[in-house]
């Protein structure tokens, strides 16, 4: 099997897999219970609830309704809010912008940093600085990321210091670049639910690099250590923690939620948190689809990047 | 697919030994001396808690906010209801719906994982394929997803954490049940004509009890996050119910004036959850000194 071919089959399990989570959103948004009960209350006229399952398309087979819904996924059309009738598009198009900045810029922080610790940790393997790191990432790799990030509002923005902003204060139509101070804590709070991850996956790797026969070659060469470190032993290691990578920028999707309702971000987090109260199912499908997408991209884009870059793996392809 | 299936080294079954075994050797460790210490006292807090409270949860004992009442330690909330009280009251709901949700996914992932390891056939792919599905979803995404018509109801919750631990657990178990089935001694049951089911629950069970108990305890680790971050969400189950989670949510907005509110239940699930993780990885090293990847993607 040649590479290409190993990506053809990727793709095509990660088109799978989307659909198969397609199905599992609508069923879980759809059959579970009524949002017509939720929208209207239980004192609702039957009538009222007639017209209303209606004109929300409700009385179609599910077949059909799941039929027009995934149409309108595809063609950039994922329907219209229950709550105020307004197209999806509109209310989450510039959220989504300010949510992917968020992760993008937590990710450019905190994946070259934790490759950095974990690194550094395995060549002070068992010392003072490697023996405190583990211990600091174990901490921050168990608390979930509420708890960090309002532990963190109390230290930095309202009681302890009052150094940074405790909410975000984009608006409407801003960039979120145009309030980077109130972004600081937002992208501490996910670079830290992150970097305990990576970090030790990197430290792991990078120990056993340390230890194999092409570092020590190097070394009786007489190669700089710097040299064998940084340009032999450092991109070898990255390789084994590409997976690990791609899981947690797939997870940053998801912790944006918790994260953009701690400190007000505008984003698709806080657009998903208010519309399962409202039983605002378009909302919430679109959303649940966008955040399972990038999940799906970030693990094909592993799986295919841990090949091209691991020899052994390359060449069983073929 | 590459296969990322198993984070042990495939030394990592057997070396633990027996869970008594283990758990003398886990307990020489620190971290799990002090991993337990901190989980027996949040437990204690969660279910001594409320009968020791001075107030109810919902009892309504001045004004809001305010640190200075007399007869109560820390003030009052922003409903005026005693901080204390509620801190008293809030840990029993998340860590009763966070253990039942674990024990399903241990049970059921572990009895899929052993499953397809020892069958590695047409059914192992069938099933770990499943499972891969099941991964494809942040499991807090999945939660809030079935809380979208049906409210935030606590069986739901737990089914839906419980349901999404399966494969999680599952991959950990499949993994470390690999390399135990080639051993002799299943061959030797095999021969002596032992049922399917009696190889894989007195065979194959015991020889990975150390690798499913880490996994099962830093599922919990995660459980309580994420149920936790429900209640911070806005999904609690119960309306003005006291638990650690919504009272962080719901008392953020004043935090300057009174802190107690928010820091009390967030120290608490922070403390919770390092013993619980100190815990997983006191036991992992025992078992084996592995290190993991993110496992809770």
């Amino acid at each position: 099997m040649g590479i290409l071919k190993f990506i053809v089959r990727r793709v095509a399990l990660g088109i799978g897999t989307l659909i198969i989570v397609s199905i599992v959103v609508f069923a879980l948004t759809n059959l579970l219970g009524d949002p017509v009960t939720r929208i209207l209350g239980r004192e609702a006229l039957p009538a009222t609830v007639a017209a209303k399952r209606a004109e929300l398309g409700l009385d179609r087979s599910v077949f059909e309704q799941y039929g027009s819904w995934l149409q309108g996924m595809l063609t950039g059309d994922p329907g219209t809010s229950y709550s105020n009738g307004a197209p999806v598009m509109d209310i989450v198009g510039d959220r989504i912008k300010n949510s992917l900045f968020l992760m993008a810029l937590s990710a450019a922080i905190s994946i070259p940093l934790s490759l950095f610790l974990g690194a550094y940790s395995a060549l002070r393997r068992d010392k003072t600085f490697d023996r405190i790191m583990s211990n600091q990432l174990l901490v921050f790799a168990a608390m979930p990321e509420f708890v960090v990030g309002a532990l963190l509002t109390v230290l930095l923005a309202t009681n302890v210091w009052t150094v940074l902003p405790a909410v975000s204060r984009i608006r409407p139509g801003e960039t979120p670049w145009s309030d980077l101070d109130g972004m600081v804590l937002p992208v501490l709070t996910l670079a830290l639910a992150v970097t305990p991850h990576v970090g030790r996956t990197m430290r792991a790797s990078m120990i056993e690099v340390l230890e194999s026969d092409y570092v020590e070659m190097a070394r009786l060469k007489g190669m700089p250590e710097r040299r064998v470190l940084w340009h032999h032993a450092f991109p070898n290691a990255v390789g084994p923690t590409l997976q690990v990578i791609a899981l947690n920028i797939a997870y940053l999707a998801g912790g944006v939620v918790i994260v953009e309702s701690l400190f007000n971000f505008r984003g698709i987090g806080i657009a998903l948190r208010d519309a399962i109260p409202e039983a605002n199912a378009p909302v919430v499908q679109f959303i649940a689809m966008f955040i399972a997408g990038i999940y799906v991209i970030c693990n094909l884009t592993a799986d295919v990047a841990t090949i091209l870059v691991t020899p052994r793996l390359r060449t069983r392809l073929r | 697919m590459i296969d990322v299936t198993s984070t042990l080294p495939p030394d990592a079954v057997g070396d633990g030994g027996t869970p008594p075994r283990l758990m003398r050797a886990a307990l020489r460790l620190w971290r799990i001396r002090i991993g337990i210490a901190l989980v027996v006292l949040l437990v204690a807090v969660a279910i001594i808690g409320p009968w020791v409270a001075p107030f109810g949860p919902a009892e309504f004992i001045g004004t809001p906010n305010t640190r200075n009442i007399d007869g109560s330690w820390l003030g009052s909330d922003y409903l005026g209801q005693d901080v204390w009280s509620r801190f008293l009251h809030g840990g029993r709901s998340i860590l009763f719906m966070a253990t039942v949700a674990t024990l399903i996914g241990f049970v059921v992932g572990g009895a899929v994982g052993l499953t397809a390891a020892y069958d590695r056939g047409r059914l192992d792919d069938a099933l770990m394929r499943f499972m891969d599905i099941l991964l494809a979803f942040p499991q807090l995404l999945l939660a809030l997803v079935a809380l979208t018509t049906v409210g935030p109801k606590p069986w739901l919750i737990i089914a839906i954490v419980g349901f999404t631990t399966i494969p999680r657990i599952a991959r950990i178990t499949r993994g470390a049940t690999v390399s135990v089935v080639e051993r002799d001694f299943v061959g030797a049951a095999e021969a002596l004509g032992e049922s399917k089911l009696r190889i894989i629950t007195s065979e194959l069970l015991p020889n990975v009890t150390g690798p499913l108990l880490v996994e099962a305890n830093l599922r919990l680790t995660y459980s309580i996050g994420i149920i936790a971050g429900l209640g911070f969400l806005g999904f609690a189950t119960e309306v003005n119910g006291a638990d650690w989670g919504s009272m962080v949510e719901e008392n953020r907005v004043a935090v300057t004036v009174q802190p107690w509110g928010t820091v009390l239940p967030a120290v608490a699930i922070a403390l919770l959850t390092i013993g619980t993780g100190l815990i997983s990885d006191g036991l992992a090293r025992t078992v084996a000194g592995i290190d993991r990847g993110r496992p809770d993607a």
